[in-house]
Parts: C-alpha cells; structure tokens; sequence
C-alpha cells in the first residue's frame, strides 16, 4: 500500500476559514480518489496560516483493470439505431458487440475495459481539480492569474510513495504551479530557503526543524499549556476562552508566550470592557487572580522566538494595549456623563428591521410585554417595565457602538450607576442570555421575563414579516431565540402556555399570532429535548398545556417505560387501543363511552370496572397535580386486572350489548392513559 | 538596517527602498482627498493592462478626525505612504517584509503578522482581499491585492501597500504624542509644523466651513464632472469626483448630513467615480 502526501503552500490563510479548509480539500481529493475507483485506508488533514496538508494512507499502487459495459439497443433494432450504437462504442461491426437476454429480449452489449495502471498516474488531474474546486468564503486573483484562490497559491508538494506526482495547477494563460517535492519553513526563524521532503514524517520533521508545528490539535494543545504556565509563573490563572484559542492557533507557526500588563486605574472599567477589548482588537488572554478577578496582566502569542527575550513584543504590545483601554475608558467615562434613560430617545433613530420600525419600538413592546409576563409568573411588575423600556438604551452609547458584543452588559453597568436598582440593573445586563447551549440562563423573576419578553418579541416579529430560518440559513438567530425561550420557560420552571406568550407579544405588533410559528418552537423543544437523550417515541407521543407540562411528561412517562412494570403496562394498554382501533374500522361503531355496570357479566370484568373506579379520585388528583409517574403506577397496579380480563373475557360476544359495553371498558384504559400520552404512538 | 530618526527620515528610507525596487517617485497630488487610493495614480491607473509601479506620500484629509490639535494621535490630515505594484509580484510579501527591515523593524525582534482584513471603499466602488500587517499587535501596513476599481475587474491584479506615516513613526521612534515627533534631524517637531493647521484647519471643518457654498460645490463640482465625462476627459472629470468626494466629507464634519441622506451622497460619488473609471478605461484601449 502507498501514501499520498499534499501540501499548499500559500500567503497567509484568514483564521476563520482554515478548518473548514482543511476538511473541504481533504473531501474534495478523498471523493475524487473514490470516483477514480481508487480506495485508501486514512486521510489525515493539517493546516497551518501558510498551508493545508493532505496525508492519505493505504492507497493501492495500482488500479485494477475495469471492465465496463455499454447496453445498446435490442437485436431486432432498426439498422440505423444498431449503426449508431456502433457509431458510439467506436467498433465496425455487430461481431465486436455481444448478445445477452434481458426480460426475454436480446440486446448488445459493448464491453470496454479499461486498463487500471499506475495510480500515480490519475493522481495528477484529480489533485488540480481538486485544488480548482477549493470553496472560500471569498476569493481573489493575483498577478495576471485568472483562478480564484484565497490568497496567491505559491507551492505545491504531491508526493506518492515519495515520488513527484506528475502534474500541475493553471494560474493563467501562461502560468501555472507545477508539483513537485520541497516547501518552506516559518517566516522569520527558517533560512528562508526551500527544502525537499521524501515522505509525511520527514515532511513533518522538517518543518518542526524548520519552526513549523503542523499539526493544529498539537499547535492548540502547546498553546493552551504555554498560556497556562505562563499564568503560572506570574501566580495567577489565564481565562479560559475557547473561540479566542482557535483563532491563535490560526494565526501562529510557532506560538511563543509573553506576559504584560497594563496600568492598575485601567481596572476601574468594567472587567468584560478589558476582556472584551484584549480578546478582540488584540487576540490577549485575559488573566484571573485566585479569586477570579481581573488583573492588570495580558498574555500574547507571538509567531517567532525573538532574539531580545520578548523585550521589544513585550514594549510594543503594552503599548497598544496602553491606547486601547484609554479609548475605552474614555468611552467609560463618557457614557456615564449622562443617565441611562436619557440615552433611549436615541433609539428612534436605530433600526430594528427595516420592515419591523426603529428600536423605540421596540423598546416600547419590551416594556409592555416584560411586565405582563412579570405579572404572570409573579415578579415585580414595575421593575420589569423599567428594565424592559431601558434594555435597549446601551446601543446609542460610545461602549456599545465601539464593542458591540458588550450590548445588555453595559447596560447593566450604566443603569446600576444611573440608580435604577440592582433588579432592574441585572434584568438589563442579561436580557440577551442565554445566548447559546452553554450560555447561562437568568433566574431572578424579573430578569427572566425580560429574557423572554426580548426573544419572543424578535420570534414573532421575524415570522410576521415572513422572515423565517430555512435549512442552514438563519440571520436572525430565531432558532438560537427559540431555543432561549425554551430554556428559559424549563429551567425556571415556568407553566405558562406558549400560545398565549406568543399571543400577548403579538398582540404588540397589532397582528396575528403567525400559523406556522407554534409549531417551529415545538421543533426546537423536541430537538432539545431529543439532544438530552430522551427517546423519539415518547417525546412524539407527549402533549401538554405548557412546555414544562410536555417535558415533566417525557421526563416521567421514560423512567415509568424503564422499569418492568411500565413496560408491562404499556403492553397492555396498547392492546386494548389496537383491539378498539380495530373495531372502530371494521364497522365505524360510534362506541359508548360509558360502562354499563349492569351489564357487565365475566367476573374479571367486574373486577377491572371496579378496580378502575376505584382509582379514578386518586389517578386524577395525581393528573392534576403533574404527577405523571404517580398516575401512571395507579393503572399499572391494575395491570393484572387488565391481563386477566383479555385472557378470560372475549370483547367480541356475540351478544351486541355485552360487546359494546366490554369496548367502553378498553375505551375507558384508552381514556385514562390518553391523559398522559398518546400511548400507540409508544 | 538604518536607524531611522525622523518623521522625514522614514519617508526618505520608504522612498529609497521603493526607488530601488523600481518604483516610479511620484510627488503627492495637488488636491485634498482621503486617502492614498484616492490618488489617480491608484485608482485609474491600476485599470487596464500596463504594468505600473509607484509609490508617493500623499497628504490625507479626514475632517471628522480632527481634534484641534488636542488629541495624541487623532488629525484632520495625516500622510499615507502609497506602494502600487502591477502586476503584483509573486515575491510581494518579502518586498514588503524587507522595507520593514529597511526602516528598522528586525522581524526576529518584533512580532510580525498577517492578519485577515478585506478592503472596500463605498465610494470608489473599489474592492480588494489582503491583510492588515501587525507589529507587535499594531496596524501598520494596509496590504491589499485590488480585485476591482470603479466596478470594474483589475486585471492584472495591483498589489497596494498602505503605511500610516504618523502611526510607523511613532511606533519606529517609540513617541506617544504626534506632535513631538522629530521632524527632521536637527530638533524640528512635527507639533511645529504641523499643530496651527490642526488647530485651524479643525475650526474650520468643524464650525466654519460653508455649508450653503459646500452644498452648492458639491452640485457644481457632480455636473463637472459628469460634463467632462460626456468629453471623454477622465482625468479632469475624475478631479471633479475627487472634489465631490471631499465636499461631502466635509459637509459630514459639519453635522449637516443625515444618516439617511448619507447613503445617497455617497453613492452620487461611487456614480462618478465609475463613470471615471470605465472612461478612463476607454482612454487607455483607445
């Protein structure tokens, strides 16, 4: 078996766009080799800011021979459709085609083989095309080239079993990279020179002599420790920030750690401000002291060991640093010249959508909204109209416009020092969370409604303007939104009916609630809920008042399915609905609904009708109460009842009375499990 | 590697290196625009097929960033240092890379990157992908492969190189005031040249520019422009776009424009800055 090694070398790749790189190129030779009929055991795909590298392993050296076949038509053609199949298959005449029998007519056949040969051979074409169809988020030409590339392409390694894959990539008219066997190491700490590789190992060893790490997990792995030992050293711990991670290792050949810090006044802005502005005007990590807090502290990755020991990085960086967080204070200090509130009225001339009016109007419906949801879960009404018609006011501030990613959080800071109270402070502060899967969700009553009040104002007004998520695209984030609503309603514990918060905040933008628009958030709770393990069966068989109601159901009805007695039950209740689905198409019967007492004959039936009534007062108060599982060993301990009466009781008497009265009995279990769940659909 | 010392002594150093490279010295146009891409010998000439290399400084006005001269590293008209090379060259990044060196910067001692940044001027109707080259986590070079100008397809493709002379020479000399730069060698400040226009010229952009006459330049310079173009005169016409263009900026400094109006006279601009663009286009295949 044989390998295959690629590399492209380019001018520096954005960040952002190198992973999916990396798994784009690796799909489009992988497809190309399986279309060639080419198999391979492994592809392993690296990248770098200067390169994406391909090594695929197992590849057989040669391909077999393949023989294919072309139908034509039948024997008994026209001429003309028999010449023209000839025509096709490049032979003179009918003697080179030949005959076999399909469905009982005979047709040609025209047989080709073609011969397998070297695999190096068709390795050429198909890594240029490969190369040629590369997907970027934008591209570009350079020089006279006329292909589009992310950046000018500068090299080209294709190396089979450490032979030059014979081939090459056009640029232009007259110009084009051809294959070949050597690449360049880092930037500044290399000669500079190019060098030659015979394999993957020696590719790699190579450029880890030549101070390129390129590997992206090792690159990652080697800056998340740096990082941390640099935190160390200095007695403190580096915040942890996963996208700013990425994005290094994106950016770095050879990551190297310095530590700086700023002055101590800097930490009177707020620590997100820091944080914010270090993550993302610098690519800095932030730096915690034993009790989580800020320090004055920074630290960078430099893409060179320097010969000065950091000295002039460390200057340099504390300097920009220095200019950075002056703005930000001046923004800091600039904003809280004036009160939070008196920067609202600047909402009326920012956009919420262009066909959903300005922000004030926003502003507007989140403080009514806000407030009738605080009313309904019992928090304080006025605060949540105060924090509702104040959530947006941050936008217009110099912070916001400047770091955007800060919104709700600085309004937070500004109203708490505008002496708007600390329940209207934090309702502000987190009015936008949870903003995904690991973002927390706010608890205090007041900032929940406001949470909930902002996520269904943007749900509703998206989908009453007909702008709804389609397959990936989604530029609102309402799924993001949608989710937030449901997380928000379960973890807090909130029973309201989403009908009716839908209703009230449409009410607010004078239109309907859109049709389709229950039913997607319903989608979203059952992915969630299907993402947490439950399965589909049960969450499909559920229905309920609220969310929470659904959840508590397929929450329950899955422990009571795991034990043996729930399985049992389950049994036996989806018996008595089949046998009664039966009958009802058989002969369309309207059934009766209720038992007959007096004309219940078998004993066992007399027992199951009692046991039933005899349950009925406490099964409902366990109903009522939510209390699925408590309801549900309530039937299951009239289980045995049940199988008795379906091994000694025929339903089908030929007495029509005695029939029907013993389908209202299975009409009656239906009844009781339907309070729980649609249980055919177990 | 020479020590650089001066505000002038780095233009002088970018100036020889780019000499040496092959680069035509042009002197800076003789009009207030923007930005070093403002200049005709960025934007026309990086249309059409002939080779063209350049590298000027040129004066560059942005009113709203003005500050009367109070503010550290905040002007109304700093200076650009503009490279155009077409068609860009397949060794551009150490071209680059080695006028760092040529004005001090040992990348073995700095900390030296390419970082992702799409270039877009609205109003030029202008494109290009590239990066902007950090140093020890500072902007210091716009580097851009123009893709499109006026709406119209570069081809070849020009490399440009933008370095902001104040920001470079600060960070070079390690001064956190602008106005104390050294100008020259010999003790002269960049506050002594250059502080009174700040001062002034912030005034003026600020609260005592015309409105009524800008407005009324602005028309005048639009129908110019649009006049000399039914001539076939790109150059001429193009100053006139070049003038529109300053005229809204300074209206927009004034305060006298709405967000919504905004948009319009900024794509008024881009009308006439393609109109230049593809007759120019015309000239040059005539």
């Amino acid at each position: 078996m044989s390998d295959l090694l690629i590399e492209l070398l380019s001018e520096e790749i954005p960040a952002r766009m190198q992973v999916a790189a990396e798994e784009n190129f690796a799909r489009l030779v992988t497809d190309r080799l399986k279309s060639n009929g080419i198999a391979f055991e492994k592809c392993e795909a690296c990248s770098t800011p200067r390169r994406i590298a391909l090594h695929i392993t197992g590849i057989p050296s040669a391909r077999e021979d393949v023989t294919e076949e072309l139908k034509g038509p039948a024997t008994t053609a026209p001429e003309q459709a028999i010449a023209g199949f000839l025509k096709k298959a490049g032979v003179a005449s009918v003697n080179d085609l030949t005959k076999r029998d399909v469905k009982g007519t005979d047709y040609y056949f025209f047989e080709s083989v073609k011969k397998g040969g070297a695999t190096i051979d068709v390795l050429g074409a198909l890594i240029a095309e490969a190369i040629a169809n590369m997907p970027w988020p934008k591209s570009m030409r350079w020089g006279h080239s006329t292909v589009r590339w992310v950046r000018p392409l500068h090299g080209i390694i294709a190396l089979f079993d450490g032979k030059v894959v014979n081939g090459l990539f056009e640029l232009g008219a007259d110009k084009s990279i051809a294959f070949g066997n050597t690449t360049k190491g880092h930037r500044f700490m290399s000669d500079g020179k190019s060098f030659e590789v015979s394999s993957f190992e020696d590719y790699r060893a190579k450029l880890l002599a030549a101070k390129v790490i390129l590997d992206r997990a090792t690159r990652k792995q080697k800056i998340w420790s740096d990082v941390q030992e640099t935190a160390k050293a200095a007695g403190f711990t580096a915040l942890e920030d996963e996208k700013l991670l990425e994005e290094v290792v994106g950016l770095v050949e050879w990551p190297v750690p310095f530590m700086g810090s700023f002055e101590d006044h800097f930490l009177e802005i707020p620590a997100e401000v820091i944080t914010t502005s270090m993550r993302e005007n610098q690519r800095y990590f932030s730096v915690l002291d034993k009790n989580g807090k800020l320090t004055n502290r920074f630290i960078t990755l430099a893409n060179v060991q320097p010969t000065d020991d950091g000295k002039t990085i460390i200057y340099g960086n504390e300097k920009v640093l220095r200019a950075r967080l002056s703005d930000a204070r001046f923004f800091w200090d600039q904003d809280l010249k004036q009160k939070l509130e008196s920067y609202a009225p600047r909402l009326e001339q920012i956009r919420f959508h262009e066909k959903l009016g300005m922000m004030s109007e926003k502003a507007k419906r989140l403080e009514f909204l806000a407030g009738t949801i605080a009313g309904l879960i019992g928090a304080d009404v006025k605060a949540a109209e105060r924090a509702g018609k104040l959530a947006k006011a941050d936008l217009v501030t110099g912070m916001v416009r400047e770091f955007p990613e800060l919104q709700g959080i600085m309004g937070g800071y500004y109203a708490a020092r505008s002496g708007e109270g600390e329940t209207v402070a934090a309702a502000i502060s987190t009015h936008y969370s949870p903003l995904g899967p690991n973002d927390k969700c706010p608890t205090a009553p007041v900032s929940v409604a406001l949470a909930l009040a902002d996520k269904l104002d943007t749900i509703v007004g998206f989908f009453s303007i007909g702008e709804k998520p389609t397959g990936s695209k989604d530029p609102f984030a309402l799924r993001r939104a949608a989710l937030g609503v449901i997380r928000l309603l379960l973890e807090n514990k909130i029973a309201l009916e989403l009908s009716d918060l839908l209703k009230a905040s449409a009410d607010l933008y004078g239109v309907k609630v859109p049709d389709d628009l229950e039913s997607f958030i319903l989608d979203r709770f059952k992915v969630m809920m299907k993402g947490e393990g439950h399965p589909h069966n049960i969450i499909e068989a559920v229905s309920g008042t609220s969310l929470l109601d659904m959840k508590t159901r397929i929450v329950q009805l899955g422990a009571f399915l795991e034990t043996d007695k729930g399985q049992d039950f389950v049994a036996a209740a989806k018996r008595a609905i089949n046998i009664l689905e039966t009958e009802e198409k058989k002969e369309k019967l309207s059934l009766k609904d209720q038992v007959s007492e007096l004309s219940l004959v078998a004993p066992e039936e007399k027992d199951l009708y009692s046991a039933l009534v005899s349950i009925s007062p406490k099964f409902d108060s366990h109903i009522k109460k939510g209390e699925y599982e408590g309801a549900m060993m309530c039937l299951a301990d009239v289980r045995d009842k049940v199988d008795l009466f379906f091994d000694k009781v025929v339903v089908n008497d030929n007495n029509p009375d005695i029939r029907a009265n013993r389908l209202a009995m299975l009409s009656k279990i239906r009844l009781f499990v339907g309070r729980i769940a649609d249980f055919s659909r177990l | 590697m020479e020590k650089i010392k001066s505000f002038q002594g780095l233009i002088l150093a970018l100036q020889d290196y780019w000499a040496k490279q092959g680069c035509l010295i042009l002197q800076p146009y003789d009009m207030e625009m923007g930005a070093g891409t403002f200049n005709p010998a960025t934007t026309l000439r990086t249309l059409g097929p002939r080779d063209w290399k350049v590298a000027y400084v040129q004066p560059s006005r942005r009113p709203t960033d003005g500050r009367y001269g109070e503010n550290p590293n905040r002007l109304q008209m700093h200076h650009q240092f503009q490279v155009i090379v077409k068609p860009s060259p397949d060794n551009s990044q150490d071209l680059y890379l080695n006028s760092l060196l040529a004005i001090g910067i040992d990348p073995m001692k700095h900390d030296l990157r390419f970082v992702e940044d799409d270039w877009e001027s609205p109003t030029l109707g202008a494109w290009g992908l590239g990066w902007e080259v950090w140093c020890d986590g500072m902007e210091i070079s716009q580097y851009t492969y123009f893709q499109q100008v006026g709406g119209l397809d570069c081809a070849p493709v020009s490399l440009e190189l933008t370095y902001g002379l104040e920001r470079l020479a600060m960070y070079v000399l390690d001064i956190d005031n602008v106005y104390d730069l050294p100008y020259n060698d010999d003790g002269y400040k960049y506050g002594e040249v250059f502080l009174k226009n700040e001062q002034q010229m912030s005034a003026y952009n600020f609260e005592f520019a015309d409105t009524d006459q800008l407005f009324q330049q602005f028309t005048f310079a639009e129908n110019s422009c649009k006049f000399l173009l039914d001539k076939k005169l790109a150059l001429p016409a193009y100053e006139q776009c070049m003038k529109a263009s300053h005229t809204f900026n300074l209206l927009d400094s004034r305060g006298v424009i709405s967000v919504l109006e905004r948009q319009g006279y900024i794509a008024k601009v881009r009308t006439l800055a393609k109109g230049c663009c593809e007759v120019w286009s015309e000239n040059i295949a005539a």
